[in-house]
């Protein structure tokens, strides 16, 4: 706590931080007692600077930033410590002074843009209320002079559309227009563009960057991004389990990180080391195939080569339009590529591309329109219900979301064995032996086996729907977004797991996801979809290294803190 | 890289370049762990043991379950609760009306019936009547919720339909016609009244089981099963169906005592049990005469009523908390 002390010293001669956080201690009351979810927490915000708070989810960073703006939920409260705002201690400051600051000397982007506007009351409305709010003039033009600013294109139209009528980028923007509209003297962005397309993130993030460098606004980002984080802020404060454990300039931090949390965390950030995890899963999988047991490779090479074939695969939604008409939405547009047996295939798009139609098609749950789909030779829509049964032991999915994709009723023990029942394999006693091997395979302790999805995190259940999929020994794999619901250091560990296993047993991926930066960790062969079209196939290098297509380009552009180079010495930490 | 993403060297210029402290905690204070480790001190807890750990605590769980097992030991056991048995021994009319007396604590009916005695022995047909359609109502409206919601399409737009009509009937009102149909008039028993209430009251717990099948159905462990090779409808009674069983289960806690109350209303209003039958509803009814000479007996088997569907709705709502903890009172 003495570098706070200290930085605040020779800050002070120059000029006063804007937000000053010092030693503070959030507590909330819960059923299970107290929790302490903050423990000596500070940093430091000067006029005009843009700090971003890098941490996994459960680290306190939001809960440091919502303190700071008085908005923390019933149950919490700041057990210790101060919030400075420009002098001033905040953190036990009534109720009324908080909304005297609140919008016009604190303004704050929440992090939903989907839950974050009310959805019965007119965009234009929700502004106006901001603006009120905080005694500005809030006639239309006003509204809209706000709007505009935010880079919303016709803003005196868009103010009388309602939320449902934008876009999620566009809803962001309204958001950040209601955020910056009484121009405050420090913004808080709460994850602005976790839940946007890359493309749609950056353009967001170049806007508000050039906003807030005109207004001279001070920004307090979170995010679980370390690659944006440097890339967007001065300065990087990394927090872990409630503490902050390393702070300073974002380059240098990137570049040397002192903390073993904060190595752990550039080490394992996909945009930024993504070709060193690359290189090591190649050697993986080269040790892997030595370690192979020699049946297996034999019964991969009187196989066919390509396990899956796509061609011209097409699936047009009928959406109804009242009165019996309906309009055609082609989701998947003319779609082929193929998949070889024993490497990753990724499709790649942002949301609406297609990419998850086409899994659910390549799992038969949902049937094509036109085109059709060879798995192993065989035309999938022509099989009959037992030849599915069949083919369903061979093709497995892991979904996106770990929280939904296990039943909540069932043990552990329960949903793993559940694939194996079904297929009625093995007696009571080699089920449960099976399912201890799929524990082990997936490293998680044997005794989990009793527990409930609910007592996991995320990437456990990530790891108990991976020990499901692989339970009737499938050949092909469908990872829909399967570790982008995970942290940074989660995910590394389950897509190295994925390689692992890929090596070990030979599996095959389809691997869909929005992620780039997880495409280069994992993937052998890229399929990039936009609007339900395959824009671009290759293989990974070649995408990656010279994307053909404008479309290509501007994803990989736009993914965060990609042009930051790291010097050799931090790839090897 | 583009022109217009601005390198942080060059942004951190852009206001006065001030000095960064690079701040490192000690490494003591803040100890690195395993990446996602497994918990593996605590004992395993289900969704049911959590809602039941949650519950164990829970004055109004616990207040309403003792009061049901009492109402339930009553109507099973009711002999050891009074040593007056109102069925054998004739009411004597000399104690019409009287006063609390030895023997017989709640004084007694204008009949000179014992109060004590037939709210004990009154209890058994209010809760067989609550118990079985609230049985019933779960078996008919459960299974016609979960298919309309499970399967969709035409089956929905039928089930819903039928399902809309019945629910625009008033449960008291439909069941006040209906005991006027002669088969019902002559055979008039506790299963009538169940028979008649169930008919009335199925279309709550369709409309709820719809609901929370249709929440559920989606869900990606049902892909997960059917993708498995669980059929439709395996997947269903494996997965849809118990996920949904929480809010039925509320649901059907609190009906259970609107259904004893429509018992004794119809009772009451002298189109239910019977007047032999010993019910709550009757005892208010033949109470009524003496309205204003002598409240008691009139009091006593509404104050039972009245803790009876009390602590059910009162189980039902600590349920609801335990069970879905969105809901749950701040």
């Amino acid at each position: 706590m003495n570098a706070s002390v200290e930085i605040h010293e020779a800050g002070a001669s120059a000029e006063r931080p804007l937000l000053e956080i010092k030693d503070l201690a959030i507590s909330f009351t819960t059923s299970n007692g107290e929790v302490n979810a903050v423990r000596n927490a500070h940093l430091t915000v000067m006029p005009g600077e843009t700090v971003a708070i890098v941490g996994e989810s459960g680290s306190g960073k939001s809960t440091t930033a919502l303190a700071a703006i008085g908005l923390l939920p019933g149950n919490g409260r700041v057990a210790a410590g101060q919030v400075l705002f420009d002098g001033e201690d905040i953190a036990h400051a009534s109720e009324k002074r908080m909304i005297e600051l609140r919008g016009n000397s604190i303004g704050m982007v929440p992090q939903d843009p989907m839950s974050n506007l009310n959805p019965v009351w007119k965009i234009g409305y929700q502004v106006r209320e901001t603006l009120k709010a905080n005694g500005l003039p809030s006639g239309p033009d006003d509204v809209a002079k706000v709007l505009s600013e935010a880079g919303l294109p016709d803003a005196s139209r868009r103010a009388n559309q309602y939320p449902h009528e934008f876009s999620g980028g566009m809803r962001q923007r309204a958001l950040i227009a209601i955020g910056l509209s009484c121009q405050p003297r420090l913004l808080i962005a709460d994850e602005p563009t976790s839940a946007l397309d890359v493309t749609v993130q950056r353009q967001i993030l170049d806007h508000l960057d050039k906003m807030t460098t005109e207004l001279g606004t001070a920004v307090l980002l979170i995010t679980h991004d370390l690659g944006l984080a440097a890339e967007r802020a001065d300065k990087v404060v990394v927090m872990y389990r409630g503490q902050v454990v390393e702070s300073g300039p974002s380059l240098e931090l990137l570049r040397n990180p002192q903390h073993p949390y904060t190595q752990r965390l550039v080490a394992s950030a996909p945009s930024l080391a993504s070709r060193r995890i690359q290189a090591a899963k190649e050697l993986g999988v080269e040790s892997g195939d030595l370690l192979a047991p020699a049946e297996d490779v034999a019964v991969e090479t009187s196989m066919p080569e390509e396990v899956l074939q796509i061609e011209n695969l097409t699936k047009v939604f009928k959406l109804r339009s009242g009165f019996g008409r309906s309009t055609d939405f082609t989701a998947v547009d003319n779609v082929s590529f193929s998949v070889k047996r024993g490497t990753t295939t990724a499709i790649v798009g942002e949301s609406g591309s297609g990419k998850s139609t086409v899994a659910q098609m390549v799992l038969n749950l949902l049937q094509p329109t036109s085109g059709k789909i060879v798995f192993d030779g065989v035309d999938t829509s022509t099989l009959n219900n037992k030849e599915i049964f069949a083919f369903r032991r061979r093709v497995q999915p892991i979904f996106q979301d770990p929280y939904g994709s296990l039943d909540p009723m069932y043990s552990i023990f329960r949903t793993i064995e559940e694939p194996l029942r079904t297929h009625k394999i093995g007696d009571k006693a080699s089920r449960e032996k099976k399912v201890r091997e799929l524990l082990d395979q997936v490293a998680l302790p044997q005794s989990t086996m009793q527990r409930y999805p609910n007592e996991l995190s995320g990437g456990q259940r990530q790891r108990v729907a991976i020990a499901r999929a692989l339970a009737l020994d499938p050949e092909v794999i469908i990872c829909d977004e399967a570790v982008s619901a995970l942290d940074v250091l989660v995910q590394a560990q389950v897509l190295n797991l994925l390689a692992d296993l890929q090596s070990r047993l030979g599996l095959t991926y389809l691997f869909i996801t929005h992620d780039l930066a997880v495409v280069r960790q994992i993937a052998d062969h890229v399929c990039v979809m936009e609007k339900g079209k395959l824009v671009e196939t290759g293989s990974t290098d070649e995408v990656f290294d010279s994307p053909r297509q404008d479309y290509t380009k501007a994803l990989l552009n736009a993914i965060p803190g990609a042009h930051l180079m790291l010097p050799p010495e931090a790839a090897t930490a | 890289m583009t022109p217009e993403n601005i390198a942080p060297d060059q942004r951190s210029a852009a206001p006065a370049r001030r000095h960064i402290e690079h701040f490192v905690a000690d490494f003591a204070e803040t100890p690195l762990q395993a990446t996602d480790k497994v918990k593996e001190d605590q004992a395993p807890l289900s969704l049911w043991g959590e809602a039941w750990k949650n519950l164990r605590r829970q004055p109004l769980f616990l207040i309403s379950a003792f009061l049901i097992l009492v109402v339930v030991a009553v109507s099973l056991f009711p002999s050891l609760f009074s040593g007056i048995d109102p069925a054998s021994e004739a009411c004597q009319l000399a104690n019409s009306d009287a006063g609390p007396a030895a023997g017989h604590p709640l004084g007694f009916t204008q009949q000179g019936c014992d109060v004590y005695a037939r709210v004990i022995f009154g209890t058994r047909s209010s809760v067989t009547v609550g118990l079985f359609t609230t049985l019933g109502v779960l078996l008919i409206g459960g299974i016609m919720g979960a298919l309309a919601g499970y399967y969709g399409g035409w089956v929905d737009a039928v089930l819903a339909r039928v399902n809309d009509i019945f629910f625009a009937l008033p449960l008291i009102l439909g069941a006040i016609v209906m005991m006027q149909l002669p088969v019902f008039r002559t055979n008039r028993t506790a299963w009538t009244l169940v028979l008649i209430l169930v008919t009335f009251g199925w279309p709550q717990i369709a409309r709820i089981t719809r609901g929370a099948v249709i929440e559920v159905r989606n869900a990606d462990f049902v892909t997960a099963a059917r993708s498995l090779g669980v059929s439709k409808f395996g997947a269903l009674l494996r997965h849809v169906l118990p996920n949904s069983l929480a809010p039925i289960i509320v649901v059907a806690t609190i009906s259970l005592g609107t259904f004893i109350v429509a018992e004794s209303t119809l009772s009451f209003l002298g189109i239910g049990l019977p007047p032999s039958v010993m019910s709550w509803g009757n005892d208010i009814q033949a109470a009524q005469a003496s309205l204003r000479s002598n409240p008691m007996p009139l009091l006593w088997p509404a104050i039972a009523l009245s803790i009876t569907v009390l602590s059910f709705i009162m189980l039902g709502d600590a349920l609801r908390d335990a069970l879905d903890p969105k809901a749950r009172k701040r």
